[in-house]
């Protein structure tokens, strides 16, 4: 089997701050992570490839400095880590994204074999769509399973693959053919550590990078900030609306509480909520 | 940066005519003949955005034996219903529903589609996107247009762990699509009424076509839906423990709500992560809140200060949370919950449980 896995190198998001005076994201100092939910995505192949024997080739499209992110997943045991690079690639939104991926997802198949699975994270800290992974599935004409909190069964003879689906109200098991797009959710498994030899191979180890000049078909206009039909407009500082409350005060918890109640009961709330 | 990228965008290219599509579509989400209430409260904001536009506003309901919800979808606000129903589309599956969908949108050419920004939602839009090509927001939470002539979605959403708000805009391609959180939009009062037309939309893949099955659905009704709770109790660092939170539960069982958490609660190991009011995709807009022990961080308010009524209670006086509170209440919260719980009951006329008879209730 061949799998592939797709990260990203991302700004730790929750440690952004926002300036109050300017109103603008401090992004100094924010540690660059690789995407947590892509690492569970690379966790789950490393498990199919422990248990079934696969190849896993790790797939990144970002600036040069994401090598890092790449060499973090060959000491965790991904075979090969791809850089997909070029200027011409920056200011993708999702849909530019996705038709990058795919192409290098293309090449990677002619380079090591037809995939089976390519795993994507469910989305990614910094951008938080979750639709580059359904994108790579319709442009590759791949099954879809997204939010996967658990793999059940890979069948690599059958060419089937039974999942755990989670949603708001409840768990959908689905199976379906390979080839096939899962999206990892934190629960889909527990991330291992690196191993000794996974890090002195990582150390040595030089990804794969691939430019535009690697895709000799490539349509110009797919791809970049051209490609991008979404553009950022207006950003601001969301501001929380403030309300003139009233402080309810009193002589013992009970006093106050029969305040509260008292004004809770006092308009149609009651009424709304279905009190009786 | 994305500024001056827009405005790159905006001298190299002539934006296209779009006169052709016209109207807003709410993609209905449904399981069991049963909407998610995210679809109805995309009607109400679709309705807005419709009449701002001067345009129609269309619904697509798509299920086995879902004919009930395209009237409910009239009843909600929609001017026409298309309906796909189909033994072969009982349980969602990306590929026979984005093949309805796609066969609709070229077929009525609507400006604007919403999704619910669910799992399903998402997956069923994101496909979409690429299929027709066009751009797409996701879990916005804000929706406006730019009246005609320009018609342009303004789709805003939080970034970054929601410390900032982002408009996406889509000048080049229509439909202009996103997804939507629940419980940010209202809906419109069920009006009965509004009868409208539907109109039948043929299923396009058999069975045999169809790779995917769904083997089981396990139903999770005990899982807290904070989104469509109208009734939250939300703890905060100030509970100082996991134990408090059973009072918290005893306030929300005697109010017919559900118990939150700030992230600090969770983070701590308190309570589960399902519990969390303020991380990405949990805006919550009850109808009422408490905001027990929660001083009120920026990422716990921008997802819940749109609750109707917010009660806070706190022992710090300067607390943030007073700010956004209707009623604040000052002290010991270990003191003035259970009293709450009691004066609540009495009430209603519930039974006041014998651990809360020691704070000094008469029974009810």
């Amino acid at each position: 089997m061949h799998i592939v896995v797709c990260i990203k190198q991302v700004p730790d998001s929750r440690e952004i701050r926002i300036d109050p005076k300017t109103n603008t994201l401090i992004r100094q100092g924010v540690p660059s992570i690789v995407n947590f939910y892509d690492k569970h995505g690379l966790e789950e192949a490393l498990r199919i490839k422990d248990e079934l024997g696969a190849r896993v080739t790790v797939i990144t499209m970002g600036p040069p400095p994401a090598e890092k992110a790449l060499k973090e997943c060959i000491s965790l045991g991904a075979d090969e880590g791809v850089l997909v690079t070029d200027r011409a690639f920056a200011g993708a939104d999702t849909l530019a994204t996705s038709y990058v991926l795919a192409k290098a997802i293309r090449k990677a198949e002619e380079t090591w074999g037809p995939v089976d699975i390519v795993f994507c994270g469910k989305q990614t800290l910094d951008g938080d769509t979750g639709q580059v992974g359904p994108g790579i599935a319709c442009r590759l004409d791949l099954e879809q399973l997204t939010y996967v909190g658990k793999v059940r069964k890979v069948d690599p003879q059958a060419r089937r693959i039974t999942v755990e689906r989670h949603l708001e109200d409840g768990i959908e098991v689905v199976e379906t053919s390979m080839p096939v797009l899962v999206t990892a959710l934190k629960e889909l498994n527990k991330i291992r550590r690196a191993s000794l030899p996974g890090m002195i191979r990582a150390a040595r180890y030089k990804p794969i990078v691939w430019t535009t000049a690697d895709f000799p078909d490539l349509d110009r206009s797919q791809i970049g900030l051209k490609g991008s039909p979404t553009i950022v407009g207006k950003t601001w500082v969301p501001e929380v609306r403030k309300v003139d409350g009233e402080r309810i005060t009193g002589d013992t918890p009970q006093q106050i509480a029969e305040r509260l109640v008292e004004r809770l009961w006092s308009g149609d709330l009651p009424t709304r909520l279905g009190w009786n | 940066m994305a500024e001056q990228e827009q405005q790159t965008v905006e001298k190299k290219e002539k934006e296209p005519d779009f006169s052709d599509y016209r109207g807003v579509m709410i993609v209905v989400e449904q399981r069991y003949g049963k909407a998610k209430a995210v679809s109805w409260q995309l009607l109400g904001k679709g309705r807005e955005l419709a009449d701002k536009l001067e345009t129609k506003l269309y619904a697509l309901v798509i299920g086995h034996e879902v004919e009930h919800l395209a009237k409910e979808a009239g009843y909600y606000g929609a001017d026409e219903v298309y309906l796909c129903d189909a033994p072969e589309l009982k349980d969602y599956r990306t590929r026979p529903y984005s093949r309805v969908c796609l066969k609709v949108i070229h077929q009525v050419k609507p400006e604007i589609v919403l999704f619910g920004a669910t799992g399903t939602g998402r997956d069923l839009a994101g496909a979409i996107a690429t299929h027709l090509p066009t751009g797409l927001t996701a879990d916005t939470t804000e929706l406006d247009v730019e009246p005609p002539p320009s018609r342009l979605l303004l789709a805003s959403r939080p970034a970054f762990s929601e410390k900032m708000m982002a408009t996406i805009l889509c000048k080049r391609y229509r439909p202009q699509m996103a997804t939507a959180r629940a419980g940010v939009f209202q809906a419109l009062p069920r009006d009965e009424s509004r009868e409208v037309p539907i109109i039948r939309v043929e299923n396009e893949m058999k069975e045999e076509e169809i790779a995917a099955r769904v083997l089981e659905f396990i139903s999770e009704t005990g899982k807290v839906n904070l989104e469509e709770a109208e009734i939250i109790v939300a703890g905060g660092r100030g509970l100082g423990g996991p134990e408090a939170f059973g009072m918290l539960k005893e306030l929300a069982d005697a109010l017919g709500g559900v118990v939150g958490a700030s992230r600090a609660a969770v983070d701590a190991g308190w309570i589960s992560h399902e519990h969390q009011v303020g991380q990405t995709g949990h805006t919550v807009r009850p109808k009422l809140y408490f905001a027990i022990g929660i001083s009120g961080a920026v990422q716990h308010t921008v997802g819940m200060s749109n609750s109707e009524v917010i009660v806070a209670i706190n022992k710090d006086e300067n607390a943030p949370i007073f700010q956004i509170a209707h009623y604040g209440i000052v002290g010991d919260l270990f003191k003035i919950v259970p009293a709450i719980t009691e004066a609540v009951k009495k009430k209603r006329g519930l039974p006041v449980g014998p651990e809360l008879t020691i704070t000094g209730g008469k029974r009810a």
